[in-house]
């Protein structure tokens, strides 16, 4: 706002001067950016600090808790095992991921095209909703057997629910001035749904989306848990049993890694998405 | 539908809306008549709760009337809309926030089933330029200000050329400079496109400026106080409102207001 006002009053301060000031408010803000990026490393470079302190101090014995310096080292020679097996979970992951999330904006299409779908059903979503992933996950290996398939189906019940519910809000946040514009112009069920429904639910969508992104990586890795021999589930389980301290947080670094990495792809598609909503400074 | 006035644009009869809510049903409106020759404008003017908002609402066929018979060009109100003879403006501009002015302006040539515009109508580009935007077309309504976004809305209105235009205080949110600027240009576009306008106000100076008449609504339930007519030079600027007739009518419709 400021850089509008040092500019446009040039008869109180002059061109120079404007453009001096221009100059200092843009040297701030890029110092401002920087601070932004620097302080979060700073912050994570205490905290290793602090870990590595802790292990050294109080020797803590390696199949406790490994040094951050073990975790890293491992990381570089265990690369090959890390990669085979978070191959499986991320093929879970984004599987699951898409299918949890298509099957939501069906099922929440459906239930805005016919209250009664949705006052019969959504009730019983909420309610499967609150029983916990581990308490689903081995009923799932039960009637999906061991493969790939009952790792992608909880991740795609966890992904699902957040999605329903979202995208139903999201399809019914219509304003009631826009309904009624539709009306004035004779637009069809069909036009309200494309035109006007959808474009509203986007941003709704896309902040389940970005929830699902991080909870179909846990609900691959929970499934992997139950049964599997491979993946990051199955690398945790087997490090944990062997105290294979080193192990276990590399492999949980991988599966972070992962996490964030599809986060943030996610916000990116969405950044797109919804270029047309204003900067609301998140 | 008994005999209508030749070359009315709007009859409404003794009609009558309401709605039911949880506490019982509300009267809107109660036994309201009114006819707008085609070519005019007329304000409608009153208390909140006094049903105007209705009224419009049921002159475009978006609230039906329990009694009452109410003719638009002759013919009920879902004809005249399905023949897309009124434009709606409302009070917040109800643009799609993900469109830019020019494909908000276009929407209506998209949806109805219409692809389009009647031979000789203005097409979006030109609307834009009627309601002052020309050279905005790309920008979107959140980098718009609320005047601006108005005047969108009225050129998204106006596509198509309706032979009537309902306007629900389309000002009612606009600061006093942009709402007497828009107040002038809504007359040029008036004079310039011969369109019938129905425009909802709270405000005495605005009724009074805008309308050839005001129709004074009462509250609870709305019914018509009194039409009163406008007796002000044509074309009309913004300095008629120092002139004593217009003081003298203020005055007559904020008393009859007061009883209202």
């Amino acid at each position: 706002m400021s850089v509008t006002i040092a500019s446009a009053s040039p008869r109180d301060a002059g061109p120079a001067a404007g453009d001096d000031l221009d100059a200092a408010w843009h040297a701030t803000q890029r110092r401002l950016r920087l601070r932004r990026r620097i302080m979060p490393l700073a912050g994570g470079a205490g905290l290793l600090f602090i870990w590595w302190a802790l292990i050294a101090v109080f020797h803590v014995r390696p199949f406790i808790a490994p040094s951050p310096e073990v975790v890293a080292v491992t990381v570089y020679q265990k690369f090959g095992i890390l990669m085979a097996n978070l191959l499986p979970t991320a093929i879970e992951a984004v599987c699951g991921f898409l299918l949890g999330n298509l099957t939501a904006i069906v099922i929440a299409t459906a239930f805005v095209h016919r209250k009664t779908l949705e006052e019969a059903f959504f009730p019983i979503a909420v309610l499967i909703n609150s029983i916990p992933v581990v308490a689903k996950a081995p009923i799932l290996i039960l009637l999906l057997g061991n493969g790939l398939a009952p790792k992608i189906a909880i991740a795609a019940i966890v992904c699902f629910f957040p999605t329903l519910v979202n995208m139903v809000r999201g399809l019914e946040a219509v304003s009631p001035q826009a309904m009624e514009l539709m009306h004035v112009l004779s637009a069809s069920k069909r036009e309200i749904f494309v035109k006007l429904r959808l474009p509203t639910s986007v941003p709704y969508l896309f902040s389940a989306l970005k929830i699902a992104a991080s909870t179909s990586v846990v609900g691959a890795i929970v499934g992997e848990w139950i049964g599997s021999q491979e993946g990051i589930g199955a690398l945790i389980i087997q490090a944990t049993y062997n105290f294979d301290s080193a192990l276990l947080y590399a492999t949980v670094l991988c599966g972070s890694c992962f996490s964030v990495l599809f986060f943030l792809t996610i916000r990116l598609i969405e950044r797109v998405a919804v270029s047309w909503q204003p900067d609301t400074g998140h | 539908m008994s005999e209508t006035l030749a070359g009315a644009a709007i009859e409404c009869r003794d009609v009558t809306v309401r709605f039911s809510s949880d506490r019982g049903s509300v009267t809107a409106l109660e036994n309201v008549s009114l006819t707008l020759m085609e070519g005019g404008f007329l304000t409608l003017l009153g208390p909140s709760g006094c049903g105007k908002s209705t009224l419009l609402r049921v002159i475009a066929d978006i609230v039906q009337p329990v009694a009452g018979a109410v003719s638009v060009l002759g013919q009920p109100p879902a004809g005249a809309r399905r023949d897309r003879q009124i434009g709606f403006v409302f009070q917040d501009a109800a643009l799609l926030p993900w469109r830019n002015a020019l494909d908000n302006v276009r929407l209506p040539l998209e949806v109805g089933g219409r692809r389009g515009l009647p031979a000789g109508s203005p097409g979006p580009e030109a609307l834009l330029d009627l309601v002052g935007l020309s050279g905005w077309e790309k920008a979107l309504p959140h980098e718009l200000s609320g005047g601006m976004r108005q005047r969108v809305a009225i050129a998204r209105a106006l596509l198509g050329g309706p032979r009537i235009l309902l306007m629900d205080e389309p000002f009612g949110a606009l600061d006093e400079i942009t709402r007497d600027r828009l107040n002038e240009e809504l007359l040029r576009i008036w004079r310039d496109t011969g369109t019938t306008i129905v425009f909802v106000t709270h405000s005495i100076y605005e009724a009074a400026f805008l309308g050839q008449h005001v129709l004074m609504l009462a509250a609870r339930p709305g019914r018509v106080r009194e039409l009163v007519p406008v007796d002000l030079p044509e074309p009309r600027h913004l300095s008629v409102r120092e002139t004593p007739r217009f003081v003298a009518l203020a005055a007559h419709l904020r008393a009859v207001l007061e009883t209202c």
